[in-house]
């Protein structure tokens, strides 16, 4: 369980929000919503640990993410508005290299699978600079068929990008993953056909 | 834990390799840079006998400085390094792996070629081995020292110059006592002494130099 007390977040010297709490339970979707600028990427990387809040704290399990990073980074996946593929390597080698170095065991078969399922089976052996915009966000996303061990994702934007088909089959993918009894929390600005409508959490709601 | 070292370590050689016009212009400006001096202090083979050791270190010295910037700079722009730094694993196993490439491919080279340059400059045989051995030992400590550098310059503007003005300054021990290693030699009073003491700081900064990377990666893309 994701536990969310008191936050506040600083950018610059600009407080963008503050008291800002939630919980995340097993099963549960949260959309992140706010205008542009309000501090919802902020959020997720406060939520990740990737940044130090200004007060405040978020709890995995009941204990302080601080205290319990490595468990806590275990069952964490992050896709963020980067993708993380370098532009020497392959589609391929670049999930293998995505999930072999935070700690999954994921052999090659199964990355091509995830590859393929995801729309990429035409591409596996092109460098990655030559990928469309879409194409390089499917390759990120292509590692959520590799963790549905990680109980909570976070995702930056994940539809950006993507065509119609594509953000059918991912929006189908993490309702399965909350049926499991995982947690997903992400931003978006568009409407996404959900198995059932995710909570809202409004970050304007809490600016300052 | 040994698999996420692998991972890291295979995939920078790879990108090495890949892109190994970045590691060839390394390597140029080290053979170019020993090639200058005779050009600028005359070639008198007493003369260039005598600075050969000094001008070896200080050009291989420069030469890890100018490929210092890469070690972090495109992982911290494509995101890698925010997924690395949310790996389960221990941030110091990974910068472990990206400063042993970093030295495979940039420092290594630069020691395979120093011979060669060493009998350009008429240095005297007996004291390749030492050579070899001095910058063996002494160009992973400038790799390990300068990976703590570029980690806090990283993303900053004109970060290249601050990397030089924070890093040279703890450069200049290992550039003492590897200089001197070969001086040493020649003059008959032997290496040991000087060898020992890089071999200290190279395990001073395998010790500590990991530790503060991955500190400094962690505020750098906070």
């Amino acid at each position: 369980m994701l536990e969310v007390q008191d936050l506040a977040c600083l950018k610059g010297d600009r407080l963008l929000f503050r008291d800002l709490a939630f919980r995340l339970q097993a099963g549960d979707l949260l959309r992140v919503a706010g205008p542009n600028g309000v501090g919802k990427t902020s959020l997720l990387r406060l939520v990740t640990g990737l940044a130090m809040p200004e007060a405040g704290e978020v709890r995995w399990q009941g204990e302080s993410i601080r205290r319990v990073r490595e468990a806590f980074h275990g069952e964490l996946l992050y896709l963020g508005h980067l993708a993380a593929l370098n532009d020497l390597l392959t589609p391929l080698e670049n999930l293998r290299f995505a999930t072999s170095a935070v700690g999954d065991a994921v052999d090659e078969e199964a990355c091509m699978q995830a590859l393929v399922r995801i729309g990429l089976g035409n591409q596996l052996d092109l460098p990655a600079r030559v990928l469309s915009a879409g194409q390089r966000r499917r390759v990120g996303l292509a590692r959520l068929f590799l963790s549905a061990g990680r109980r909570l994702w976070v995702l930056d934007e994940p539809f950006t990008a993507l065509d119609v088909h594509a953000v059918a089959d991912l929006a189908a993918t993490l309702s399965d993953h909350c049926a499991a009894g995982g947690m997903v929390m992400l931003t978006t600005h568009q409407d996404a056909p959900f198995a059932r409508p995710p909570a809202v959490l409004d970050v304007g709601a809490f600016a300052c | 834990m040994l698999s996420t070292f692998l991972a890291v370590l295979r995939r920078d050689l790879l990108l090495a390799w890949r892109g190994r016009a970045d590691v060839l212009v390394t390597l140029a400006f080290f053979i170019i840079v020993v090639c200058l001096f005779p050009f600028g202090v005359g070639a008198e083979p007493n003369l260039l006998r005598a600075i050969a050791p000094g001008v070896l270190w200080v050009a291989a010295l420069l030469a890890c400085l100018l490929s210092l910037h890469r070690l972090f700079a495109q992982d911290h722009v494509d995101g890698t390094l925010e997924q690395l730094l949310l790996s389960s694993e221990s941030a110091v196993l990974w910068v472990g792996a990206k400063v042993l490439a970093f030295w495979l491919s940039t420092g290594l080279p630069v020691v395979a070629v120093a011979p060669a340059l060493a009998l350009l400059l008429d240095l005297e045989q007996g004291g390749l081995p030492v050579l070899v051995l001095s910058l063996t030992l002494g160009t992973p400590t400038l790799a390990l020292l300068g990976a703590v550098g570029a980690a806090l310059t990283l993303g900053l503007r004109g970060g290249g110059m601050l990397l030089a003005l924070l890093v040279l300054p703890l450069f200049v021990p290992v550039l003492i006592f590897g200089a001197g290693a070969v001086e040493a030699e020649l003059s008959g009073t032997g290496a040991a002494a000087h060898l020992l003491l890089l071999g200290g700081g190279l395990a001073g900064a395998l010790a500590l130099a990991p530790w503060a990377c991955a500190a400094a990666l962690r505020i750098s893309t906070e």
